[in-house]
């Protein structure tokens, strides 16, 4: 079954995941800008990123038919430093020209201070000026579900942002009704560890709905799994879920979203 | 909000004859680890992480719905304004307790 992994850090993977991940019937990638695992030293590091994000990484994947896809920012890891991260902000819209760059993303929180909230709201007012879509980052573990209310009503302070342009992403069973609730759009990352499993990935839906909700791996440098989003849809069929819906929640709602950029095209 | 037709399609015992086997080997996990947690040199009961542990160990047992999202409350910061400054990139697990 083909699927869409809406949300991978491919600059982390090596080669050989492109291969598994198109055996297993990935046709696209979106790849939003995350922190590296380090703080980046400069504003040029950064400038440097987006290049590989948009130059190199396209033809790798290419390679392997997929296409790649990608989103612009600074994450919030490292907006504690207001100077750094303005002076980034200062270049994406040069990136946000380029073909394959789909919106503004992944903003966020990570641990709800003032300054990342001062920059996530000027990364939300750079999306609506440019008119982009919005792919926000939730803070982990215990700091969740407070991150995820200050980010929702931080957006909901901006009356230029419409929710259903904008994807909320890693919510768990505590955060997914509140993000729905108010129109947006839900990631559910699948994490062996600190976010959802296949299985309560799948819960989730059966619990929620497939309405505005998707599935990615989110792979990246850490603990995970690219091929996480067909072991899901894996999961789905032992449970007896039809094609249809899994085909929704893996491929067609994550086309639906992302193709209100008109730059992102796949078909099925 | 969940659902109003909320639903597995597995019967029940489907579900048991998929998911038992790794869930016992879960639940044994978790006995071994406090086992593992009494023999260390320094057996402490007041470490903020493992006051929450034990608090989510009730909650499995108290027969009530919707199980994960407590217990995922149940780790998780309460408070509603931001902090002036990160004090780390990563997270705990759980929330420290108030000194106050």
């Amino acid at each position: 079954m083909l699927y869409i992994d809406p949300h991978i850090h491919m600059v982390s993977r090596t080669t050989d995941d492109y291969q598994r991940m198109a055996l297993a019937g990935c046709v696209a990638i979106t790849e939003p800008a995350f922190w590296a695992g380090f703080d980046r030293s400069s504003p040029q590091g950064f400038f440097d990123y987006f290049r590989q994000l948009t130059e190199f990484e396209p033809k790798r994947a290419a390679n392997y038919g997929i296409q790649h896809y990608t989103w612009m920012c600074i994450n919030p890891k490292e907006a504690e430093d207001i100077g750094l991260a303005r002076e980034v902000m200062s270049f994406i819209p040069d990136f946000l020209k380029l073909p394959t760059v789909l919106g503004i993303g992944e903003i966020g929180l990570n641990k709800n201070s003032k300054n990342e909230l001062i920059i996530f709201e000027e990364h939300v007012a750079l999306a609506a000026h440019h008119e982009q879509l919005i792919l926000v980052h939730t803070p982990h573990l215990e700091d969740k579900r407070k991150g995820t209310l200050l980010i929702m009503d931080a957006l909901a302070n901006n009356p230029a942002i419409e929710p259903g342009r904008v994807l909320i992403d890693h919510v768990e069973e505590h955060t997914v009704g509140m993000v729905l609730d108010r129109g947006f759009w839900a990631g559910m990352t699948l994490y062996p560890e600190t976010k959802c499993t296949p299985q309560r990935a799948a819960d989730i839906i059966e619990t929620f709905g497939h309405e505005r909700i998707w599935i990615n791996s989110a792979g990246d440098w850490g603990p995970c799994d690219p091929l996480s989003v067909p072991k899901t849809q894996l999961e789905m069929k032992r449970r007896g879920h039809t094609p249809e819906t899994i085909s929704k929640i893996s491929f067609g709602n994550p086309r639906n979203f992302l193709s209100q950029c008109s730059k992102f095209n796949v078909d099925g | 909000m969940p659902h109003p037709d909320a639903s597995c399609p597995m019967t029940y015992e489907q579900a048991i004859e998929a998911y038992f086997m790794e869930h016992r080997a879960k639940l044994i996990d978790v006995a071994a680890f406090l086992d593992r947690l009494e023999r260390t040199s320094e057996n402490k009961s007041d470490d903020f992480r493992m006051i929450a542990f034990r608090s989510a160990l009730e909650v499995l047992g108290d027969g009530e719905p919707d199980r994960a999202r407590r217990l995922l409350e149940l780790f998780s910061d309460f408070s509603t304004e931001p902090i002036d400054t990160a004090p780390m990139k990563g997270a705990l697990g759980a929330m420290p307790l108030d000194p106050s």
